[in-house]
């Protein structure tokens, strides 16, 4: 049990705490309290609310940071294709994500989980997976490994069950969330079948050093404490025309990335010439996250 | 009006009036709140969830688990209500409104769970319809949230009218309130459903993807409401003048023992369908009674919750033993305990164990989460108190005063 002595004078600190915020409350508390969904807010608002975060981020971050409110590019609907015959378990997908995403270091927060399964064992059997291995050196001969994010589902569960509309699909596929609008219920993160939505548990913490400064409002600003976040493909790269981090820093090319109604893109190729499988299909979630194998071993 | 204000803060002084073991009660349990409000204040409020044991893989926890027990609980006063009123059992219509006090304290026990288990409670307003972005009637906690509130409206409504009426010595108009009792028997299905539809909906979530989610909750709430209920009788008429007959207490065992055996039937319908077909879908049973890969937390209690289950089915069923005090007590305390354990932790842990990818992470819920629930238990046990205290001497006829002309 808590020892009496430290928690009665926890307790006096936390109710005198409580006094001090109501007292010294500033217009930019009482803003950012009111501040309107994303969605509902015209430019000039939505103007006015990034140079409000802006400044609330560069004061907590000693940095200044870019919050860009990109819109969707028409007849663009974005889709990942990953290749698990290339897969290496490496990781590295998952650390350039924590870099690109601004996720808090600590508490650590990632949002690519890599599951590792025995071969020659039953077929992507996910309660006989391992999302902690740690070899000396990978790939291990035994093992595939299939790496599980956010896989951008055109009917998603999460979206339907959250209760204040702070998460939505995007109209180029992107599911997002609204960092200031959401609640923290967690009731999208029992939805999600993929275990895709991470829960900001404590404060974020990062370096300056260490904090991306290109941001988007939808996707890799800096979060706070008791919200959920997720990928979102980068959002502030792709709406700007390049690949998201982990398709970039795949050392193997597992990772293939683009735009579902352009015939003549990647994915589309892949899903036409490839065997391609998605997780969960059972559920009707339609991902845009299509795995598929290049070539056998 | 002024007289009717005047009144009010007249019944009001009662609160403050009482004896010596009504004061120790009280402090007692404002002790429990201070300590729990202290908590939250200087831990949860300042650092976050963090300080629970709840982590992204089992991301509800002992609050939710709370919340769920206790929505069966407000959806029990129903249970009274139906043969008093349906087929007007007299002895049970005097007691109703202990009943609906009882539906008030759970409800706003639950609101206080949800909100305590919320990251950003300050933006509870977010999920109102008109001034936030309420998600209706896509979201199945958006209509939670609904049927809650009504159900709290509804029964803050008929138990402070009648209380009104009964205060001025006047027979209250059946009129009016009838239609608003009919009506709290749906309703009060209607907040354990939807409660259960909140699960029950999750496809990523084998567990709680069930049909049979909906009439297992509801059964086992008849159970454990009704079976507080027997006991708060017992304590009302002893420290109050209050008269509860013991036919009325007697009847209420008697419908406990019913939904428990429907309770049992389908807890057992549950579990053939999950082992005889054996498929990787059951796992989160597994995990709950037989444990999974090593891990068991809950295992222990799961089995003990059955214990108590089946052997206050049978107290209950027996008129011997539910006619007397002593085994109708036990058998109470033992169908409380028993679904605290079966829709609380059981009903919520397995829903994330093992997680959407497989991962088996055990919960168990830190100090501060248990001091925290404490104190949202102890101000509903205040808020019941204090709702009794102000209720009883309109009740037994002591506060009196002069009708409005």
């Amino acid at each position: 049990m808590t020892n009496r002595r430290t928690f009665l004078k926890d307790a006096a600190v936390g109710l005198g705490a409580i006094a001090v915020p109501l007292g010294s409350a500033d217009a930019s508390t009482w803003e950012s309290f009111f501040q309107r969904h994303f969605r509902e807010m015209d430019e000039a608002e939505k103007k006015r609310v990034v140079e409000r975060l802006e400044k609330e981020f560069a004061e907590k971050y000693k940095k200044d940071i870019k919050i860009g409110i990109e819109k969707a590019i028409p007849g663009v609907l974005f889709g990942y294709g990953l290749d698990l015959s290339r897969c290496i378990g490496c990781r590295r997908c998952v650390y350039a994500c924590v870099e690109e995403n601004n996720q808090s270091k600590d508490p650590q927060v990632q949002w690519i989980s890599v599951l590792r399964f025995k071969k020659g064992e039953k077929w992507v059997d996910l309660e006989g997976s391992e999302k902690y291995y740690n070899p000396a050196q990978v790939p291990e001969a035994d093992y595939f490994y299939m790496p599980v994010q956010c896989q951008q589902c055109e009917n998603p569960p999460c979206v339907r069950a959250c209760p204040t509309q702070a998460t939505w699909k995007e109209p180029d596929g992107i599911v997002v969330v609204d960092y200031n609008w959401c609640i923290g219920c967690r009731y999208c993160m029992a939805a999600c079948p993929y275990g895709a939505r991470r829960f900001n548990w404590g404060e974020p913490n990062r370096k300056p050093e260490e904090t991306n400064p290109k941001t988007h409002y939808l996707g890799n600003r800096p979060r706070f404490r008791g919200v959920v976040e997720k990928c979102t493909f980068c959002i502030q790269r792709v709406r700007n025309g390049r690949y998201p981090a982990c398709v970039e820093v795949c050392p193997v090319g597992a990772r293939k990335f683009g735009n579902l109604l352009d015939p003549e893109s990647e994915i589309r190729y892949l899903i036409e010439h490839k065997r391609v499988f998605r997780l969960k299909e059972d559920l009707n979630t339609n991902p845009k996250f299509y795995y598929f194998f290049a070539y056998g071993r | 009006m002024p007289s009717f204000i005047k009144n009010f803060f007249v019944a009001l002084r009662q609160i403050f009036i009482g004896t010596r073991s009504y004061y120790l009660w009280v402090g007692f349990l404002l002790l429990l709140i201070f300590t729990g409000a202290g908590t939250y204040f200087s831990q949860q409020a300042t650092r976050g969830l963090i300080i629970t044991a709840m982590r992204d893989q089992v991301s509800w926890g002992f609050y939710i688990s709370n919340f769920t027990f206790l929505v069966g609980v407000a959806a029990a006063a129903v249970l009274l209500v139906v043969p008093a009123y349906v087929y007007n059992f007299k002895p049970i219509k005097e007691i109703v409104l202990f009943g609906e006090l009882m539906a008030i304290t759970a409800i706003c026990m639950c609101l206080m769970f949800v909100t305590i288990d919320m990251g950003h409670p300050e933006r509870a307003w977010h999920i109102l319809p008109f001034i936030g972005m309420m998600n209706f009637p896509s979201s199945l906690l958006a209509w939670d949230v609904v049927v809650l509130n009504g159900y709290l409206a509804i029964n803050a409504f008929v138990a402070f009218y009648v209380l009104y009426k009964l205060s001025t010595g006047k027979e209250y108009s059946m009129s009016l309130i009838l239609p608003l009792i009919i009506l709290s028997i749906p309703w009060a299905v209607s907040i354990h459903t939807v409660t259960a539809f909140l699960y029950n909906g999750l496809a990523a979530r084998p567990f709680w993807n069930a049909s049979i989610l909906a009439p297992r909750f509801l059964a086992s709430a008849f159970c454990s409401g009704p079976a507080l209920m027997i006991v708060l009788f017992q304590i009302i008429r002893k420290v109050s003048d209050a008269e509860i007959d013991d036919r009325a207490i007697f009847k209420i065992a008697e419908l406990i023992a019913y939904a428990m055996g429907i309770n049992l039937f389908l807890l057992g319908a549950e579990m053939f369908k999950e082992f005889y077909s054996g498929t990787a879908h059951t796992a989160p049973i597994e995990y709950l009674y037989f444990g999974l890969h090593g891990k068991s937390a809950l295992v222990p209690w799961m089995w003990f919750a059955t214990v108590l289950n089946i052997s206050a089915f049978f107290l209950f069923l027996l008129p011997k033993t539910r006619q007397n005090f002593t085994t109708l007590n036990m058998a109470c305390v033992f169908v409380i305990t028993g679904i605290y354990i079966e829709k609380g932790m059981g009903l919520v842990v397995p829903g994330f164990v093992p997680d959407t990818l497989g991962e088996i992470y055990e919960y168990t819920p830190t100090n501060q989460e248990i001091l925290i629930a404490i104190g949202v238990w102890a101000t509903g046990a205040l808020i019941y108190t204090l709702l009794l205290k102000f209720a009883l001497p309109i009740y037994t006829g002591k506060l009196r005063f002069a009708s409005e002309a």
